[in-house]
């Protein structure tokens, strides 16, 4: 088809607001545009003039899906100002709780998100009568996922529990051994999801492209990561951050993008997938291999599949976080912090990928300078360079498809738009 | 005939649609009371027709677009509800209005930052009509389910008007002032469980004060225990400012 014209208001089923405008004239792209429309908020202008011990607080409602996440990074970037060390159960509790995160996200996007236009219906509803067994699974899994935040941190949609240095409250072992006990059992859904997938075909679409992850030598980068590495550029140290993240105004857009120093980048399950294969347990490399997936997959649309690899790591993760916080024996910690002036740059891998919470206190512990960059700022180059690669594969398509197969796309980076701090109006043309 | 409901964001986090979605034991219940026909964060469908018999709102309105879209909402609902301390009270956005739009565009944006549209955030009621409003960041999912069983039983919602110090209380947690830390639980609304103090945090009031809150013997107490006056209003504001800044 030489002339297409396509315009996506307000692309459904991702998190927050953002449009998709194609142009087709004689079979040349004309426009192409991903808008975000979603309404800025200026975290970054209201954090100023804070307290330090607000930071977490205030930042991990940036994002409901990703709300653990933002603590995470935030607890990180203000503990490394501050000069605070937190001790071995807070990092477990922590990483418990991230893992917790991860798995409720992962399975929201993968069954509620990206399995109806797999299943080819408009929303995971029709699947209730088509498929109820799927959605009570479903729900299963997520629930898990939630209960872990709720046990370890209060809630999971903006954790209580979750402070600089420890937690305020410790959870009881015998109400982890219960968490535990349902992870175990959850084996066999993990199983038959993977059996599902295994019946559903993913688009065959491939690109070269740049991942970037946090990464560590002894663990799988998601709580926290060592380096920030790249397929391309190689290692860079996590404070130094700015280098691997360089954010720019692109002439033609009036818009702040971000890309390394070589271009733009691919950030989430699939590039932490293919940059930390090494690190997963076998049995994560198992099902990856069951779903045709092995590094390195150009394939966006195999972020899916990677974060449901990533759903057995952290299933596996959390049994063993679990054995270790009971084999230590949990006990409440001092949560004294000593308020000095300091800057602290925190990383996390969060569902969505890299995230990236900077802060610079004085000594009464005021927040004076801040920066953060969230995982969907740096993949929005990556998505369109995805779409101009794409359209031109698909143009022969009836419009309706070519229109379906641009919303998967930007469905698979699973691109979580609320999380506005720095995100500009994208005009790509 | 089931409700048609439709699910709406503005300025926030959607975590309050999440919180509804979180309610996975007995959300399979809950779609069999309603008919969610609009939902953008989880559903390709829009309601068709589009009148609704209700429309759950989260999020600030803080854009001219955000204002028209609210609007258009009211018109198809009967029944509109706010969900969560963004819609409710304005909650953390309005943070925002105390440094002048220009201002805060160039803080964070710089010179790009002039193409955006951002206007004061406000809370949901400030723009139209608001027949129920579910507080807290985000809302508590107790709370929404029995909400949601007094509309399918045809009784109105009442939502508790007293402190959440009773409810913390009636849980026998040690009243976290003695553990040295501060809460804002004596003026704030109960109906979250008392779910901060429970895990060993003070309250920041999320869910907007009582209709009579005692504040300042409040303050005085916050002070007492060691809180200078700035660290005091910023307890009060984190989530209503937008109340605060309304001339009395």
């Amino acid at each position: 088809m030489n002339e297409v014209k396509i315009n996506i208001h307000d692309v459904t089923r991702v998190e927050g607001h953002g449009d998709v405008v194609l142009d087709v004239q004689s079979g040349e792209i004309k426009e192409l545009k991903l808008a975000i429309t979603e309404s800025p908020r200026f975290f970054e202008a209201f954090l100023l003039g804070r307290k330090w011990y607000e930071a977490a607080h205030i930042t991990c409602r940036i994002c409901g899906i990703c709300s653990v996440g933002h603590t995470s990074a935030s607890l990180q970037a203000m503990e490394n100002a501050l000069g605070v060390e937190i001790s071995d159960q807070t990092l477990l509790l922590r990483k418990l709780t991230f893992a917790g995160e991860t798995l409720q996200s992962h399975y929201l996007h993968a069954f509620y998100l990206v399995a109806p236009d797999l299943l080819g219906v408009p929303s995971v509803l029709p699947l209730v009568a088509s498929h109820p067994e799927v959605v009570k699974m479903a729900l299963r899994l997520k629930r898990l996922g939630n209960d872990i935040c709720c046990t370890v941190a209060g809630r999971h949609i903006h954790a209580c529990a979750m402070k600089v240095k420890a937690f305020p409250k410790v959870p009881q072992a015998e109400d982890l051994l219960a968490l535990r006990q349902r992870l175990v059992d959850s084996v066999p859904d993990l199983h038959a999801t993977v059996a599902l997938l295994q019946t559903l075909a993913l688009p065959q679409f491939e690109r070269d492209m740049e991942f970037t992850a946090l990464h560590h030598p002894e663990e799988y980068a998601l709580y926290r990561g060592e380096v920030i590495r790249s397929t391309k550029t190689g290692d860079t140290a996590i404070p130094d951050y700015k280098q691997q993240v360089r954010e720019f105004v692109a002439p033609h857009s009036h818009a702040k993008h971000v890309a390394s120093a070589v271009g733009p980048y691919m950030v989430g399950a699939l590039a932490r997938f293919n940059i930390n294969y090494d690190q997963l347990r076998p049995e994560s490399k198992e099902v990856a291999a069951a779903l045709g997936l092995q590094p390195v997959s150009y394939n966006p649309f195999m972020n899916t599949i990677a974060q449901v690899v990533e759903c057995v790591e952290c299933t596996l993760d959390g049994i063993e976080f679990i054995d270790r916080l009971v084999d230590m024996g949990l006990h409440e910690e001092d949560m004294t912090v000593e308020v000095k002036a300091g800057r602290g740059v925190g990383a996390s891998e969060v569902p969505r990928g890299t995230l990236y919470h900077e802060y610079a206190v004085d000594d009464e512990g005021t927040i004076v300078d801040c920066n953060l960059i969230i995982p969907t700022g740096q993949n929005l180059s990556n998505i369109e360079h995805d779409m101009r690669a794409l359209v031109p594969q698909i143009l022969d398509r009836p419009q309706d498809e070519i229109a379906l197969q641009l919303e998967m796309l930007v469905r698979a980076y699973d691109p979580c738009i609320s999380c506005a701090t720095h995100l500009l109006k994208v005009e790509f043309v | 005939m089931k409700p048609r409901v439709g699910m709406f964001a503005f300025t926030c986090c959607e975590g309050c649609g999440l919180a509804v979605i979180e309610c996975e034991n007995e959300l399979l219940d809950v779609l069999s009371l309603i008919d969610l026909v609009e939902w953008r964060e989880g559903l390709s469908e829009k309601a068709n027709p589009p009148e609704l018999e209700i429309a759950l709102v989260e999020g600030s309105i803080s854009t001219h677009a955000d204002e028209q879209k609210l609007k258009a909402i009211r018109e198809r609902a009967k029944v509109l509800v706010a969900l969560g301390a963004c819609a409710h009270t304005g909650g953390l956005n309005a943070l925002k209005n105390r440094y002048g739009m220009n201002q805060v565009k160039q803080m964070v944006y710089g010179e790009a930052g002039a193409q955006f549209d951002t206007i004061p955030a406000r809370p949901l009621s400030a723009v139209v009509p608001v027949d129920l409003f579910l507080p807290g960041c985000p809302i508590d999912r107790t709370e929404f389910l029995s909400v949601v069983r007094d509309v399918a039983l045809g009784k109105a919602p009442r939502l508790p008007d007293y402190p959440l110090c009773v409810e913390c209380k009636k849980k026998e947690n040690v009243c976290v002032f003695f553990q040295g830390r501060f809460c804002m639980g004596p003026v704030v609304r109960a109906g979250c469980g008392a779910i901060c103090p429970t895990h060993g945090d003070g309250c920041e009031a999320c869910r907007g004060l009582v209709s009579h809150p005692n504040e300042q013997a409040h303050k005085e107490t916050l002070a007492e225990h060691g809180l200078k006056v700035d660290e005091v209003l910023m307890h009060f504001n984190m989530f209503n400012s937008y109340q605060e800044d309304q001339p009395a």
